[in-house]
């Protein structure tokens, strides 16, 4: 009975995949089915999970967009035309994340893509966009190290959040001692690589750096904050600085408060804690703890007050929070609807080559620009946790920062460059003069 | 003593007020500094942190305190700083003047990491007599923290003074830690500080001596020797945290598969939604706390109490259902119940999700359950205490209950053999019902617990169910105490790996154990023996 019932258990976990999908393919029906078919609209495909563990993100990214169309739609539409979205549910499943772009694009004639987060995700459906010759807009912060012809990138690179944070640290706060904490994935596992190499390169000994990794969605961080609190006893000043992703944090930070590290002892800097993440957790013991990101919803600008009252409206919840992946996707989609009407056509081959050098307003009183890259500019900001869930900016950089696709920190990718407009390619050796050609 | 500081702080009170109307149009620096607050820069706050704090100005530590608490407010186009008071009156934080109100442009002043502990530096030596022990111990605290040397008058002055016992050791490892870093201070003190600190023994004593910086050669011989004996207790001291941490992990597995072992372990059913009534449970807690916080917020510390009966019967209620309307008709089919446990977890999840939101649902900490208390070199925190206790508590209440109960006679004659309890006239199919539901409960009241530790969202069942049925195989299917022990060894072995190994191969690394144990015993630790374990 025994054996046989682990057994089972274990193959239930393969089954797993194939329940999902069914589930998500009758979704995915139901939307369809749902949907006008009409021939003078312009199809959006979004591809964002509403269930699944990444539904506590992505669904936000959804509404998002589809607020966005409806904007637009007020406004006219696009080229005569009323956009409609196609909205997909990957539920969180790597490998349907494809399936569901192939449905897309295939089945739907969608004209552009928004979504994804996982970088995993990203990547499962990289192949299914280069096939298809289709347009992709990902606006989560990432590791860089990529540049693709259907792919633009509007979250941050490591040098646009990353870099920008420690700088600040070290120079603020005096910094000299670092933990680098994430969850055990390819995000923080390269964007620790790339901090390693910068904080070396800034004289950090070997000794000074701990590195420490975490199963998704850990909650026993008794050890893992004691440790920080041991190698904080160094008599050199410490910081954290956390890649730790999504539902762990809430247990992180309760952690913390609770064995006592005040932000003014041991500061945490975060890279994927947003207003969104606070709204689960008491803040009041984090109270100064930092996070870097290139939007804050506390931010001051016209442009940011007129979206935030928007999108309350929209979503009927005066409470609801914006965060830094949703003004991504704000200058994105913008970006997009002004290619297209550029090129007065949603063809993505033409879309792709008018893409580079379109500007549009972010929320935070600049203007974003996309680069041959495939990546844009974006201001960098420091903020501190206030007591209400909100953000306080402390630092900010002076002007706009480019993304950079290959990080100058790692010795595999300084000499690389994305430049689809010039060299028309993702990875232009600038030393050899070659193109290393696909297989990013 | 009191008199004698009143008496001073007469003459001090009555000096400044000959000082104010002897140069009554003159704005000295006490004045400018103030109206520094209002340039909202870091910078300038800084110093006018400093400049007030060290100007013996009564109205010095009002504007700190208020500074810290978000209370100074600042209009930074007249240049006028106010302080706010809890009772919404306000006055000028110049003259002390109250004032009718605040004008709407001012704001709080604001601080960042660096300035908080300029602050708490200020506050420190301001407070360092204050009539209040805790307020002397907490000021003597973050003077030992921030260690400037200009503190160390104020120190002194209050180390002659002090009566209260821990706050004079506070006040002793303060002006150790002053000394220590004191560029003038003589070879004789410096060493004195180092063995004031070396008694003291903690982390902090640690990062005070390893980072001092150039010192004379005996001293450095001193501390090095310090370090070294701190270093080792420190390790012993690691031992038992591990121990502790262990303990605790254990009675978080135990809680989570505690429901498990009634519903997999005594009726055998294959139960995949087991997570989802954690869930529930901690869904309620939710619920509970906002109806709290909405209409009785006096009780928010007694909503875990009120939250875990309810919990309970809402759990349990939807364990009845449960085995009423789908397990029922599947007992003897293990394949089946697996899958329509499975597809059920799902359902309940996202039947969460559209009721509450995909987003994770704040579910604060009572008061007693925050923080954290020192024992010896560890940190014990309260909810990882009161969740070891509670834990026992539940195991001791199931245990009882099947032992001393009818419900829990008749409950183990039914698992042990259905046919033969049946023809003593027990209704077995309701004792069925029952006995689900009260292993769904008892996974609701999980739920309220661990709340308190982790994310109350849809995904938070997902995250115990494979831990949960790892305690329960590994503990021995059928039994309880198999599963006190599983729980705690796994969590014992766990905390132990994870310092040596890290998080992530821990993991692997407990599960490979596993897989192993159970091919040599796979009954598991506790094996039940007879003939009803073959039924």
């Amino acid at each position: 009975m025994l054996n046989k019932s682990v057994h089972d258990i274990a193959a239930s976990f393969s089954r797993r995949g194939v329940l999902a999908a069914t589930a998500g393919l009758m979704l995915g029906l139901a939307s369809i089915s749902g949907a006008k078919a009409a021939d003078d609209t312009i199809k959006v495909g979004v591809l964002h999970s509403l269930s699944g563990t990444m539904a506590i993100s992505e669904t936000t990214l959804k509404d998002t967009i589809l607020f966005l169309i409806d904007e637009q739609n007020k406004k006219g539409g696009v080229l005569g035309k009323k956009l409609e979205a196609v909205v997909v549910d990957p539920a969180s499943n790597w490998p349907l994340f494809a399936e569901k772009a192939r449905e897309l694009i295939t089945k739907n004639k969608v004209s552009v893509v928004f979504g994804c987060w996982t970088s995993v995700s990203r990547k499962s459906v990289l192949p299914v966009f280069k096939e298809l010759n289709n347009i992709l807009f990902y606006p989560v912060q990432y590791e860089g190290e990529e540049s693709e012809r259907n792919v633009f990138y509007t979250g941050a690179a490591p040098n646009q959040q990353a870099i920008p944070a420690v700088d600040y640290l070290m120079k603020d706060e005096k910094v000299k001692r670092w933990v680098l904490a994430g969850t055990d994935y390819v995000y923080p596992r390269t964007t620790n690589k790339i901090l390693e190499a910068y904080l070396k390169s800034k004289g950090v000994a070997q000794e000074d750096i701990m590195i420490n990794y975490t199963p998704f969605g850990h909650s026993d961080w008794q050890t893992i904050v004691a440790d920080i609190k041991k190698f904080g006893s160094a008599g050199k000043k410490t910081a954290v600085v956390s890649t730790i992703n999504g539902d762990a944090n809430v247990p992180f930070y309760k952690e913390l408060g609770n064995q006592g590290i005040k932000a003014k002892d041991i500061p945490v800097v975060a890279f994927s804690v947003g207003e969104e993440e606070l709204a689960g957790i008491d803040t009041k013991p984090l109270l100064g703890h930092l996070a870097a990101w290139n939007y804050f919803e506390s931010i001051k600008s016209p442009e940011n007050e007129k979206f935030i009252k928007a999108w309350q409206t929209y979503t009927k919840n005066p409470k609801r929070v914006t965060n830094d992946p949703m003004e991504a996707h704000v200058i994105g989609f913008d970006m997009w609807v002004k290619a297209v009407e550029k090129v007065k056509s949603t063809d993505p081959d033409k879309v792709i080559d008018a893409l580079p050098g379109i500007e549009a307003k972010n929320l935070t009183g600049g203007t974003s620009k996309m680069l041959p890259n495939h990546h844009i500019t974006k201001p960098v900001f420091i903020g501190e946790i206030k007591a209400n869930g909100q953000f306080d900016v402390v630092w900010k950089t002076p002007g706009l920062v480019a993304g950079d696709a290959w990080s100058k920190e790692l010795d595999g990718s300084k000499d690389l460059v994305g430049d689809w407009v010039g060299k028309k390619c993702g990875n232009f050796n600038t030393k050899t003069n070659k193109c290393l050609g696909s297989g990013s | 003593m009191p008199t004698n500081l009143s008496a001073r702080f007469c003459t001090f009170v009555l000096s400044l007020f000959l000082i104010a109307f002897a140069l009554p149009a003159f704005a000295g620096p006490f004045e400018d500094a103030v109206a520094k607050f209002a340039n909202d820069d870091y910078s300038d706050t800084e110093e006018a942190i400093g400049v007030v704090a060290g100007s013996g100005n009564k109205l010095a530590f009002p504007i700190i305190s208020a500074l810290q608490d978000g209370r100074l407010m600042a209009d930074s186009d007249s240049k006028k700083v106010y302080i706010t008071g809890a009772d919404g009156k306000s006055i000028d934080a110049a003259t002390g003047e109250p004032v009718a109100s605040v004008p709407d442009s001012a704001s709080a002043v604001r601080l960042n990491n660096r300035l908080r502990r300029s602050v708490d530096a200020a506050i420190g030596s301001l407070t360092l007599q204050s009539p209040d022990i805790g307020t002397r111990l907490q000021a003597a605290q973050s003077v030992f923290k921030s260690h400037e040397e200009t503190a160390l008058e104020a120190v002194d002055g209050a180390l002659a003074k002090e009566t209260n016992k821990s706050v004079k050791a506070a006040l002793g490892d303060a002006r150790a830690a002053i000394l220590l870093f004191k560029p003038d201070a003589t070879e004789v003190e410096k060493l004195e500080a180092v063995a004031t600190l070396k008694a003291r023994g903690d982390q902090e004593a640690l990062a005070l001596l390893t980072g001092m910086g150039d010192q004379p050669a005996s001293v450095t011989k001193a501390a090095a020797s310090a370090i070294s004996s701190i270093q080792s207790s420190l390790a012993v001291w690691s031992t038992v945290q591990n121990a502790w941490y262990g303990l605790s992990l254990g009675s978080v597995l135990l809680l989570a598969a505690i429901g498990l072992a009634i519903t997999f372990g005594v009726m055998g059913v294959i139960n995949m939604a087991h997570g989802e009534m954690v869930m529930i449970g901690a869904y309620t807690t939710f619920v509970v706390q906002e109806v709290i916080r909405t209409r009785y917020p006096g009780l928010f510390d007694y909503s875990l109490l009120i939250a875990v009966p309810l919990a309970f019967v809402v759990a349990g209620a939807i364990g009845v259902l449960i085995e009423r309307s789908i397990i029922r008709f599947l007992y003897g089919r293990p394949l089946e119940t697996l899958l329509a446990t499975w597809g059920l977890s799902l359902v309940l999840q996202q039947a969460v999700r559209t009721m509450f939101g995909p987003t994770n649902r704040e579910v604060g900490n009572p008061s007693w359950m925050s923080g954290a208390f020192e024992l010896g070199q560890i940190t014990i925190t309260y909810n990882r205490l009161w969740i070891l206790v509670f834990t026992l508590a539940v195991f001791a209440i199931l245990l009882a209950m099947l032992r001393y109960t009818a419900l829990g006679l008749e409950m183990r004659a039914v698992t042990q053999n259905r046919r033969m309890a049946a023809s003593m006239g027990i209704a077995t199919s309701r004792v069925d019902a029952l006995t689900f539901g009260l292993g769904s409960g008892i996974a609701g009241i999980a739920g309220v617990a661990l709340s308190q530790i982790d994310n109350v969202s849809p995904n938070l069942g997902q995250s115990y169910i494979i831990d949960s049925f790892m305690v329960v195989v590994f503990g021995g299917v059928g039994n309880l105490w198999g599963t006190l022990v599983g729980a705690f060894t796994l969590g014992i072995a766990n905390k132990f790996l994870e310092p040596v190994a890290g998080a992530v191969l821990g993991k692997i690394a407990i599960l490979v154990l596993i897989i192993l144990f159970i091919q040599k015993r796979p009954r598991g630790l506790f094996a039940l023996k007879g003939r009803a374990v073959e039924a």
